[in-house]
């Protein structure tokens, strides 16, 4: 676990929140509520000629959550990198955790693009270079999360992690850039893309969505981070947990019905595992 | 600071026992060619055996052929490192990572050559297509296939020894080669147009992709071997 700090940046011991991240929790529902009254009814429609009307609103949720997708793939390699450098395991659960946090939010990105996209173009999916290399980029990071699932031994999955979190982002520019060459070639006048004329209240909407879009996704990874580290602590332990497991198991079979035979079961596994540690040993001796 | 001369004779040694393995069991020429052209003939059953379709996607399917021709290449590649405690071996042996990659990825653009030469006298064939351009064919072959080996081998070590492999290779190999299936089906579309201009610019994207995962894979190699 992580050490205790004092104040208010202290965990709660059986959760990922502490004092700080409930206040900073508090204001981000504040802010949020506040940001939806600007973005649906304050900020104007979009006007003009080639003006997207009410649908411009979409963008306001569509922005943020698409820069807070990249924000987070970023800090991936960034933490895959540092990860291959200093070999920590902090770096290696801030990797994993902005990679999930990241495809939640590249998922809401593909939702809200194919809304906009269904009232604007009348379909559900266009060819449209963004929304494909979007969607290659969610199934790279899909991919990334299953080879984590997939190696068991913590040492070798954070190191290819690392090395596939640093790969993954190199790939998303090339793929960007040549999904949007093969539409280029493809299409001689693309449909009318989110190119508006914005300004005043609708840019200053637009900037506070996407500081509210990043707030929210360190919320998460506040949370999402501690987690991880937690499932990382009891991994290590899960060993330790098994040895007491079958020492205890032998214990009961030798008649020896103290109260260990159920060790290990539920609640606080690092007790039971450094106690039945201690018994066991007697058992080997 | 790496010895290039070492690096280059690691790799040599690394390619020619792929190579003689291959010599002995056969896999690609009795496994992989018949594959590959089974996919060529299962493509005219899914689009209809009117021969204008299937010419004019000629270069898609060429190259969507030799995409799965590929994973399949990888996992064997993979496969026969991994079994009877090979991977330990290698890493004992003491060759350099770099060689290593190196080895593997030509290894692998070999077994993918000859594939490509099997599959585009099969389009030739099966779908009619006739070929133009054959400075280009030939040269977005030689980028499109160094860059498949190349990400091929990095994403073949990072799974490889997996209990998932077979499925989790695809997954992530496919998303990272799908700028090489639209580049080379690009290029390939305009030799046989007789466009070969734009051609040129998609055969240098397959180059620029070739070259960064050769360099990749150059030093995520040795992080990848050390682990046990």
């Amino acid at each position: 676990m992580t050490p205790a700090e004092a104040g208010i940046l202290r965990p709660h011991p059986d959760g990922t929140g502490s004092p700080g991240s409930r206040i900073y929790g508090v204001i981000l529902l504040v802010a949020t509520a506040g940001f939806l009254g600007l973005a649906l009814a304050i900020s104007p429609s979009d006007t003009g000629r080639e003006g997207m009307g009410e649908t411009v609103r979409i963008m306001y949720v569509h922005v943020p959550v698409a820069v807070a997708c990249y924000v987070a793939f970023g800090v991936t390699a960034l933490a895959s990198g540092m990860y291959l450098w200093k070999r920590t395991a902090g770096w290696d659960a801030l990797a994993a955790a902005s990679a999930e946090v990241g495809v939640v939010f590249t998922a809401l990105t593909l939702a809200t693009g194919s809304i906009w996209g269904h009232i604007t173009w009348g379909t559900w999916w266009e060819w449209d270079p963004r929304l494909t290399s979007t969607a290659l980029m969610f199934v790279l990071y899909l991919g990334y999360l299953a080879l984590r699932r997939a190696v068991i031994d913590p040492a070798a999955r954070a190191k290819r992690a690392a090395v596939l979190g640093l790969v993954a982002f190199v790939n998303v520019p090339i793929v960007h850039f040549s999904v949007d060459w093969w539409r280029s070639l493809h299409q001689a006048a693309t449909i009318s893309r989110f190119n508006p004329t914005i300004d005043g209240l609708k840019l200053l909407t637009l900037m506070v969505g996407m500081v509210l879009g990043v707030a929210v996704y360190v919320w998460l990874m506040i949370h999402r981070f501690r987690l991880q580290y937690a499932e990382d602590a009891l991994e290590a332990k899960g060993l330790d947990i098994a040895l007491a497991e079958r020492r205890a198991e032998g214990r009961a079979d030798r008649g020896d019905h103290a109260d260990h035979a159920d060790h290990a079961d539920h609640a606080d596994h690092a007790d039971h595992a450094d106690h039945a540690d201690l018994s066991g040993g007697e058992v080997l001796a | 600071m790496p010895d290039g001369a070492a690096i280059l004779r690691d790799a040599r040694l690394v390619v020619g026992k792929d190579l003689r393995l291959e010599w002995r069991s056969r896999v690609t020429t009795n496994q992989l060619l018949p594959f590959a052209l089974l996919v060529l003939i299962l493509f005219a059953f899914a689009l209809d055996p009117d021969r204008r379709i299937l010419r004019e996607a000629s270069p898609g399917l060429f190259w969507l052929a030799v995409l799965f021709s590929t994973l399949l290449a990888i996992q064997r590649a993979f496969s026969v490192e991994t079994a009877d405690g090979v991977a330990d071996a290698l890493r004992l042996s003491g060759l350099d990572p770099a060689g290593i990659f190196l080895g593997k990825a030509v290894g692998i653009a070999l077994h993918l050559a000859v594939l490509e030469i099997a599959l585009g006298a099969g389009v030739t064939l099966f779908y009619g297509a006739t070929p133009h351009g054959p400075l280009l064919l030939v040269a977005t072959c030689a980028a499109a296939t160094a860059g498949l080996a190349a990400a091929g081998s990095l994403y073949g070590v990072l799974s490889a020894g997996l209990r998932v492999r077979d499925t989790l290779l695809p997954l992530l190999l496919l998303p990272v080669v799908a700028p090489v299936l639209i580049a080379a089906t690009q290029a390939f579309a305009a030799a046989y147009e007789r466009t070969s201009g734009a051609g040129w610019r998609w055969f240098g994207l397959l180059a620029i992709f070739a070259l960064i995962y050769l360099a990749i894979g150059f030093f995520a190699f040795e992080p990848l071997l050390e682990e046990s």
